[in-house]
């Protein structure tokens, strides 16, 4: 098992007359970690949920493991969705709640769920309502690991843990893809701490795929420029820029295009700093008010 | 650790390039699997997996079937030689360019070339004192 490969064609979804998604396309390639960015409102949980089969699309497909999830009893009994809000039962203690994802799901890992559950110092016998956020988020966390299901996606989980819970949950999460290889999607607005993680990146704006690649890739199209303002300029001429910043004589400018070293190396012999742009930056100049 | 504006993958190649260079990693000596370099530079494990299948095409490394990937012999050699040839243009061209912005002369870089070549060679106490630009140097 490696894990779902996941794809959305021309996805559309409509809320009445909202627009949550519009003509989404990407590829998600089966048995990575992979991140879905985009700010509060682009359409990130919308498009989670039509990829857990929860909700159909008003035109347009999507596509787990190559066929349609929705109502498909394989597809969607392999992917777990975890939502932050937490999709258990919230009268009912964290022992219950693990006992009774291992009776609903086929992939879950009783043992591996026990040993998480002590990593993240839960209490068993607290009631899922009694936990605080940091603690629902770990069980958020515990669900989606102990579950290894070969589509497993995370939305938002890791935003209520405090600065050491999250980097325990990454090495967690590391840890285990690597050692049972399967598609995971963390979906997120804050993804500084993860860029290095992850595999590719769909981001989402205001219902479309802005972006959609390696990020590895996104990393070699990004730098920044900074030094003279006219030696800057002349470096970054015809070349897309996202962002500029004049700090007196000097200009700080953001660019995000296909780089040629030759390019690169004639603006450093000009004085000109390069610079590499953090994922976290790229998405916030991308997806910012100003370049909407 | 991989600030640098390249992919990930490539500074990761460099690095261990950089390794095997110094000496730090022998010719011979086992390398950290794909999987224990992601964990420990907490790094996408297909990130790490380009970059040693890179350094494997090169015949910096090469795999060992169920054992693990090592350093190739000869690698040092065939680095050494490459990165010679690369350093004139790659590293004091630049250099180079950035004097005669200064207008330091040839003879002045001679000097101080040699000057930290003797310093070197004559005492191990002047690593900082070879640092330091002729102006600031006292006597």
């Amino acid at each position: 098992m490696s894990g779902y490969p996941v794809a959305a064609r021309d996805l559309t979804v409509r809320f009445g007359a909202t627009t949550a998604l519009d003509g989404a396309t990407f590829d998600l390639p089966a048995g990575g970690l992979h991140g879905l960015l985009g700010r509060n409102g682009s359409g990130k949980t919308t498009l989670l949920s039509t990829l857990a089969g929860l909700r159909t699309p008003s035109s347009g497909s999507v596509l787990v493991d190559g066929v349609d999830p929705f109502e498909n009893a394989r597809v969607m009994g392999g992917t777990g969705l975890v939502r932050e809000s937490g999709d258990l039962l919230s009268d009912a203690s964290v022992r219950s709640n693990l006992r009774l994802l291992g009776d609903i799901r086929s992939t879950w890992h009783a043992d591996r769920a026990d040993e998480l559950v002590d990593l993240f110092r839960l209490d068993r016998r607290k009631a899922v309502s009694a936990l605080s956020r940091g603690q629902r988020s770990a069980l958020g966390a515990v669900v989606g690991l102990a579950s290894r299901a070969p589509l497993t996606i995370l939305d938002e989980v890791y935003l209520g843990m405090d600065a050491p819970t999250r980097q325990l949950f990454y090495d967690l999460l590391l840890a285990d893809v690597i050692e049972h290889p399967r598609t995971v999607i963390l979906s997120s607005h804050l993804i500084g701490e993860i860029e290095h993680l992850l595999e590719r990146v769909v981001i989402l704006h205001a219902g479309r795929v802005l972006l959609s690649d390696e990020v590895d890739a996104l990393r070699a199209k990004g730098v920044t420029l900074t030094g003279a303002a006219s030696a800057v300029a002349a470096a970054v001429d015809g070349l897309t820029v996202v962002a500029t910043r004049d700090l007196g004589a000097t200009r700080q400018v953001t660019v995000f295009d296909d780089l040629d070293d030759a390019r690169l190396a004639r603006a450093r012999s000009a004085g000109v700093d390069l610079g590499a742009v953090p994922l976290q930056d790229l998405f916030i100049h991308l997806t910012g008010e100003e370049s909407r | 650790m991989f600030e640098g504006r390249e992919p990930i993958y490539v500074q990761i190649a460099e690095q261990v390039r950089a390794e095997v260079l110094s000496g730090v990693l022998g010719e011979e000596e086992q390398v950290m699997s794909t999987t224990q370099y992601a964990t420990t530079y907490r790094i996408n494990p297909a990130t790490a997996a380009k970059a040693f299948a890179e350094l494997v095409d090169e015949g910096v490394l090469y795999k060992r079937r169920g054992v693990g990937m090592f350093v190739a012999a000869g690698a040092r050699g065939r680095l050494l030689a490459e990165h010679r040839a690369r350093f004139f243009t790659e590293v004091l061209d630049p250099v180079l360019a950035q004097a005669a912005v200064l207008g330091i002369t040839a003879d002045q870089l001679a000097r101080h070339i040699r000057g930290s070549a003797a310093d070197s060679s004559a005492a191990d106490s002047s690593t900082t004192d070879s640092a330091t630009e002729p102006e600031g140097d006292a006597r």
